[in-house]
């Protein structure tokens, strides 16, 4: 039996650091697979050409949106941490913090609409 | 995680945030725009500024990736620490060697 | 007892490790905290029950528990604000071994106490002048923002960054060692800045800033934690700090 129940998980910052790793960790899934596509290009452009065919696939642009988002979230989180161990204190971390997460929610998608 | 770590972390990235907000633009341009991979090759082969970005781009990205894995290894993985480097450094190595090939084949004429 | 409404369920962690939750009905009573209910088991039901506390009145930081999965000095805090549906769960201190029962094993948080050098290094005898210190100035401004700490571990408990590192100094530590690196009489700065930036050191803080949001005394460590941080980025960039 666990010795007791960790509510105090369930506040934004904590959530927030969550998202930062997990989104750092699917970026870091991501990178060697968008590095061999770009790779096929040494090869010739068609090839490259008929593999981003296959980007208009619907679970392709899904994926996309989810990379955008994943990017965004990634960046402004980090920008935030910046700030917070590099300027004097700012109070309101949650609100970034929402802010941040909202922004890159937002962006992934208008990418969305705009590839659909 | 030690203040050599934590520095070059956190350099990473400071220098690649207005990096990816250009990468984004990148993306958003190539979009709109239909751009299909002969068009995007027909701007960047040849091109020293986009192999400098990138080159660079893929450096940081690298170094940063390989530290946040390595403390994640840790903490979550409950790695000893110099598993835990060794492993993110192999990760940090196979980034780069996939990444500046992936530059070069889309940058070099 | 008759009246379920005048009734709280209450469940209390016995045994060690591999321990579990016992419930136990308690009568509700007015302004009723923590640790009355806590005291009312051990007097009334079961006097085998072990748990620690001395003032009673929120000073010396001996009484803190999980409650309801939050790190809270019991003798501070009301049932009537944490009860949910007349339901409390009562744990020792989470990060910590278990002793027995409510009695969490705080050695491991005094010891990193030491390793952050949280003892004030004094540089002058009493022949010398007392220091002039001006309130306003920006060091003395930083260490009114961190002093203050009770020592209970509520932040130790509260931080999932000690959870997973086990090495990691923890909140309480690092906050003393800010306070003291803002100290102008204290000796020991360049000695505290390479203790707290070594492996387990103040760089493994990932701002969850749940040290924050529990501190009974509304300290920020976190913040205190950020500029040691910034003073450790600046030793090192100026070649004083050698990892």
């Amino acid at each position: 039996m666990s010795v007791t129940r960790r509510t105090y998980r369930y506040n934004i910052l904590w959530n927030a650091a969550l998202i930062h790793r997990l989104s750092g960790i699917g970026l870091v899934v991501f990178l060697p697979l968008h590095f061999l596509v770009l790779g096929l290009a040494i090869e010739s452009a068609g090839k490259l050409d008929s593999f981003l065919q296959l980007a208009q696939m619907p679970v392709v642009k899904l994926a996309e949106f989810a990379l955008v988002f994943l990017l965004v979230v990634h960046l402004l989180g980090g920008a935030r941490l910046l700030a917070l161990e590099l300027l004097p204190w700012l109070d309101g971390q949650k609100l970034l913090a929402v802010g941040a997460a909202s922004v890159a929610a937002l962006v992934a998608i208008i990418f969305l609409i705009r590839v659909l | 995680m030690n203040v050599r770590f934590y520095i070059w972390q956190r350099a990473t990235a400071a220098v690649m945030l207005p990096m990816i907000l250009v990468h984004l633009v990148v993306i958003f341009y190539a979009m709109n725009h239909q751009l299909t991979a002969a068009d995007i090759l027909s701007r960047t082969q040849g091109s020293i500024a986009w192999g400098l970005f990138y080159g660079l781009f893929v450096v940081l990205a690298s170094i940063h990736a390989s530290i946040g894995v390595s403390n994640i290894l840790r903490e979550w993985g409950h790695m000893k620490a110099r598993l835990a480097e060794m492993a993110a450094s192999a990760l940090g190595v196979t980034l780069l060697v996939l990444g500046l090939r992936a530059v070069a084949a889309v940058v070099l004429p | 007892m008759s009246n379920a409404s005048d009734v709280l369920q209450v469940s209390l962690w016995r045994g060690g490790a591999e321990g579990g939750f016992k419930t136990y009905e308690v009568p509700l009573r007015p302004n009723q905290t923590i640790l009355d209910i806590v005291t009312w088991v051990q007097r009334n039901l079961d006097a085998t029950l072990s748990y620690r506390f001395a003032c009673r009145v929120g000073m010396c930081g001996s009484c803190a528990m999980m409650v309801n999965g939050h790190p809270r000095w019991t003798c501070r805090t009301h049932v009537a604000k944490v009860a949910q549906k007349g339901v409390v769960e009562i744990a020792p201190l989470a990060n910590m071994p278990i002793i027995k029962d409510l009695a969490a094993d705080m050695r491991q948080f005094f010891d990193k106490w030491v390793v952050a050098h949280g003892a004030f290094a004094g540089s002058k005898t009493r022949a010398d002048e007392i220091e002039l210190i001006k309130p306003a100035e920006p060091a003395r401004v930083a260490v009114d923002a961190a002093i203050e700490c009770i020592n209970c571990g509520i932040c130790y408990a509260a931080c999932d960054t000690v959870r997973w590192n086990p090495e990691y100094l923890g909140p309480a530590a690092l906050n003393r060692a800010w306070s003291l690196n803002n100290d102008v009489r204290d000796a020991d700065h360049a000695g505290r800045l390479a203790a707290v930036s070594a492996d387990g050191g103040c760089h493994n803080c990932h701002s969850h800033q749940s040290c924050q949001a529990h501190c009974p005394q509304s300290l920020n460590p976190t913040r205190s934690i950020a500029g040691l941080k910034r003073l450790s980025t600046q030793a090192y960039l100026r070649g004083d700090l050698k990892p």
